[in-house]
């Protein structure tokens, strides 16, 4: 990972007339596992979309800025919710894709390396379809961390698995991403009490900071402090007071 | 087992329709410049293969040259459509004429133009198949799954990389469906074009037996025509299943 930019983004967003958010004000600290929690419909995906300049359908009124103050575009890789590997490709050639997309220098090595640490060794030259879910969402922390970004955004990307392959990935995810700025949109109050150094809360009625338990991340499944602070986000998004 | 059930079935096919087809010409009683028995063209079948032969030839080379163009014709005009709003807006309403058009009316032209050899009868075959792949494959590339298309956007793919490496791809199992349907379009194509003029090809030798009232030959070689397409659908068929195999999920 090249240096630690902290991120904020300040402003309202709208799409066809609807508004998402207003007056929205976050900053995702620098080399910090930020996460964005909240009900489907909000805009978290919005919010990441803005992050990752992939909002053109969106009005979005207001600024993202970058401590150092360059743009974002070129440092940020990205994790959605579904694997996104391409068929066609095997697994190595997956893990290349953006590589041969930019007609960047090809390194193999590094990503035979890489799935190698990852445990996916003996799935290099198979293709995505004789893989198992989380194998392939493996191969898709792989393609992320290949492109050494210093910003990743994640969206929901543990959401489709079951129990233990996504604790499993996401304490993976948690150690091979350690050192960047992650904003991770989700919409479980588990994952987010247990991965989050930063904790956002994006509701209807606004966006909310949250206090993450005291132990750091990543934190035990059956840890005290994580379970407590999993309840009481989870009070707060059903309604209920604190 | 699994091929013996599929000889099996085929047998069982064709010992029905030729037996229905005898019994037909037995009961209904049908001269044989009507309908023959299928002995009678199974005889000529025989005795004139290498007339016919040499007539399926023709057609074959009118079919696969057409195909080839009409698929090559096909998948540049689709990319072109797909990268350019200007050529969709253009080309788009051409596309469409050509489809418009009988091919039965433009081939004496194509015949005039082009005289009596293979060339006309090819262009029929590419006339006929162009829509069918450019429409298929186009529909494919405007329809990339929209995680893709992020993903590379946030990679900082190039358009042209994002277009070879991730829209043409993913495009392919549309492309293989209009060029399965192009295998079967090409052979009418080209015995459109024989019927008009010729002095070669399957359709030709059919039109002639006809006027020569030899049924039992035309039946020979419209048999010989039938396994052609089949022969065509099934090989392109397993192109299309090697050029997608990766595709299930």
């Amino acid at each position: 990972m090249s240096k630690a930019i902290g991120i904020s983004i300040a402003g309202s967003a709208s799409i066809g007339g609807k508004t998402l958010f207003q007056g929205l004000d976050m900053y995702l600290a620098p080399q910090k596992w930020s996460c964005l929690l909240g009900p489907s419909g909000v805009g978290k995906t919005t919010l990441l979309y803005l992050l990752a300049g992939l909002a053109g359908h969106v009005d979005f009124n207001g600024k993202v800025h970058a401590d150092d103050a360059k743009p974002l575009a070129g440092r940020i890789a990205y994790m959605a919710q579904t694997d996104l590997l391409m068929p066609w490709l095997s697994v190595l050639d997956n893990t290349l894709i953006g590589q041969r997309l930019r007609r960047d220098k090809i390194n193999k090595d590094k990503a035979k390396s890489l799935l190698g640490k990852l445990g996916l060794q003996e799935h290099v030259n198979k293709f995505p379809s004789a893989l198992s879910g989380g194998q392939r969402q493996r191969v898709a922390l792989a393609r992320t961390l290949m492109e050494e970004r210093s910003i990743v955004l994640l969206d929901e990307p543990f959401s489709a698995l079951d129990a233990r392959t996504r604790a499993e990935m996401q304490e993976l995810a948690a150690e091979w991403l350690d050192g960047a700025t992650v904003l991770h949109v989700t919409h479980d109050p588990a994952e987010a009490a247990r991965l989050g150094q930063q904790i956002f809360l994006l509701q209807e009625a606004g966006l909310k900071q949250m206090e993450p338990p005291e132990t750091p991340a990543i934190r035990p499944v059956d840890d005290p402090a994580t379970l407590n602070c999993q309840g009481r986000l989870l009070r707060i998004l059903r309604g209920e007071a604190a | 087992m699994k091929i013996i059930k599929a000889v099996l079935r085929i047998v069982i096919a064709t010992v029905l329709i030729v037996g229905a087809w005898q019994a037909l010409v037995t009961f209904a009683n049908l001269p044989h410049f009507i309908l023959p028995s299928p002995f009678k063209v199974a005889e000529t079948l025989w005795k004139m293969k290498w007339v016919i032969a040499s007539h399926a030839w023709i057609t074959t080379i009118e079919v696969v040259i057409g195909l080839l163009i009409g698929t090559v014709l096909g998948a540049m005009t689709a990319i072109q459509l797909a990268v350019s709003p200007l050529a969709r807006y253009l080309l788009k309403p051409v596309l469409v004429l050509t489809q418009a058009l009988p091919v039965f009316a433009l081939a004496p032209l194509f015949t005039l133009w082009l005289g009596y050899g293979m060339e006309s009868k090819i262009l029929v075959a590419v006339m006929i198949i162009y829509f069918p792949v450019t429409s298929a494959f186009f529909d494919g590339l405007m329809q990339t799954p929209k995680g893709w298309l992020n993903l590379a956007q946030v990679m900082g793919a190039t358009p042209r990389q994002t277009l070879l490496r991730v829209q043409v791809p993913a495009a392919l199992p549309s492309f293989a469906s209009g060029l399965r349907l192009a295998a079967v379009y090409a052979p009418i194509g080209a015995v459109i074009g024989e019927w008009v003029g010729a002095s070669k090809g399957l359709g030709y030798l059919m039109l002639l037996a006809n006027g020569r009232a030899k049924i039992d030959l035309m039946f020979a070689a419209l048999l010989v025509l039938a396994l052609l397409t089949l022969i065509l659908h099934y090989l392109v068929g397993k192109f299309c299943d090697m050029l997608v195999r990766r595709y299930q999920p």
